[in-house]
């Protein structure tokens, strides 16, 4: 199994998901594009950058900090701090799409939904992540994806790393601390 | 990549003497994340579902009971009202024995007002849920301290350099006390302003400086924070009479007036107007009185949340 992908090969998987996405949706029509804090914020933005390039005219974006809503806060080490979430957007009735950058457990996703629930009510929600890897805990499936593993051992991590949060592009496969 | 000093470890919030810069740092942040939530159409995260916080006040409070019961049911808690009217206690079952008995119930938080010092880290040692000192005699109001720093901080973008009076009664203050511990730690300088039957001059050994003449501090403090003038008290031989304290201590427009141009106003309620401040002050654009309260809420919200995850 490949384990590193460089910054080529990011760039490649955030054009990909791009195609996806501007391939379902319609570029005059309101689209809400919502990352999930930390990474899923910065990839929401280059998809909305590449999908203005493609004349998406009428895209809104927000920004969801799940740590309330988290049910696994004992199991992810040191207390993450919490931020503002930040939707003043339209939610209701318009189209969103939900942005991560790995979907695992399915358990972030559903703390987004949850989350998205108390704000409004979009038409539908579709899942965009860059990696899509094995060992989900609960019936959450991407709709559009950068890059699929299945066969991740369990004890092993997928990071993701951006360079406006880590310096560079880079996915990475390595072993849990 | 972590956020930096994201390690929160105390269960209980008791005193701010106790805690670190980066830990009070730690709330703060925490509570401009949870600001957002109070603009939401729904005002309400899952965060504590299934936690329940009592609020056990053996002193009136209208603003801090309020404030913890809203912040606690904004993060899902269940909330107990306990009083002593009407309660064990005027039976004369003791402080310790009361916690116990409402811990033995299932609670995971102690909100407590107690009119003695130290109640709170008393009852810290003795029983397992989270205790959070809502005011111990003139000894401590933590989540006061933090609400202001967090106004302040939300004001002026900082808080090192700053300078700091606090007027009226501080002997008998817990709100100036946790203040000043509070904004000495985070690097402001605290003036404390009052008769000196009201500001003894031992409080120049916790690192503030000891004013009796507030007109000669007025035109160069960024933050004047006016303490209530507490009636209860105001036959002592130590308080002045209310007309000669508003004369020399009270933020009257005259005074306002020589003070910078962005000097910020607090007071933590409840006002005696005309008294300690004039009306058209607190009432003013650079009143943050009623900021105050609503940062309260953000404040105390952190610190029922952080105190639940500790471990």
């Amino acid at each position: 199994m490949r384990n590193q992908y460089d910054q080529a090969d990011v760039a490649r998987m955030v054009e990909h998901l791009a195609a996806q996405i501007a391939g379902e949706f319609a570029a005059d029509a309101p689209l809400n594009i919502i990352g999930v804090r930390t990474r899923g914020e910065v990839l929401a933005a280059r998809l909305t950058e590449l999908l203005q390039s493609r004349h998406f005219s009428k895209i809104d974006r927000g920004v969801l900090d799940i740590t309330l809503y988290r049910d696994d806060l004992s199991e992810i080490g040191p207390r993450p701090l919490v931020k503002p979430t930040k939707l003043e957007i339209a939610l209701d009735a318009t189209p969103a799409v939900l942005v991560d950058d790995v979907v695992f457990t399915g358990r972030s996703v559903r703390a987004a939904l949850n989350l998205l629930n108390d704000f409004g009510r979009p038409s539908f929600i579709r899942l965009a992540v860059l990696v899509d890897r094995n060992g989900r805990e609960l019936p959450i499936q991407p709709d559009y994806v950068g890059l699929k593993l299945s066969d991740v051992p369990r004890t092993h991590r997928v990071n993701v790393r951006f360079s406006e949060t880590d310096g560079g592009d880079e996915v990475v496969v390595e072993p849990g601390k | 990549m972590e956020d930096a000093g994201s390690r929160w470890t105390r269960k209980h919030l008791l005193t701010l003497e106790e805690l670190s810069a980066e830990e009070i740092n730690f709330i703060l942040d925490t509570a401009v994340g949870l600001k957002e939530v109070s603009t939401r159409s729904v005002k309400k995260t899952p965060a504590l579902r299934g936690r329940v916080m009592v609020n056990a006040f053996f002193e009136d409070s209208t603003r801090t009971r309020t404030s913890f019961t809203l912040a606690a049911s904004r993060l899902s808690a269940d909330v107990l009202d306990f009083s002593e009217k009407g309660s064990s206690v005027s039976k004369g079952e003791t402080l310790i024995d009361t916690a116990r008995n409402i811990e033995a119930m299932g609670v995971d938080i102690i909100v407590i007002r107690h009119p003695a010092a130290g109640a709170a880290t008393l009852l810290s040692r003795t029983v397992q849920c989270s205790i959070v000192n809502a005011g111990d005699g003139a000894h401590e109001h933590p989540t006061q301290g933090l609400l202001d720093l967090y106004t302040i901080r939300e004001r002026f973008g900082k808080i090192e350099g700053l300078r700091v009076a606090i007027v009226g009664d501080i002997a008998n203050s817990r709100v100036a006390r946790s203040n000043l511990w509070g904004l000495t730690k985070l690097g402001a300088q605290v003036i404390l302003v009052g008769p000196p039957t009201l500001v003894p001059r031992a409080f120049e050994k916790l690192g503030a400086k000891v004013v009796h003449d507030f007109d000669s501090i007025i035109g160069e403090v960024d933050v004047v924070n006016m303490l209530r003038v507490q009636f209860e008290r105001i036959k002592s031989s130590q308080f002045p009479s209310v007309r000669e304290f508003t004369r020399f201590f009270g933020l009257t427009l005259e005074r306002f007036h020589r003070c910078k141009p962005n000097t910020f106003v607090m007071h933590p309620g409840p006002m005696n107007r005309g008294i300690e401040i004039s009306s058209g002050i607190a009432d003013g654009p650079q009143s943050g009185i009623l900021t105050q309260v609503t940062n309260g809420l953000a404040v105390r919200m952190a610190v029922l949340y952080l105190v639940t995850q500790a471990g």
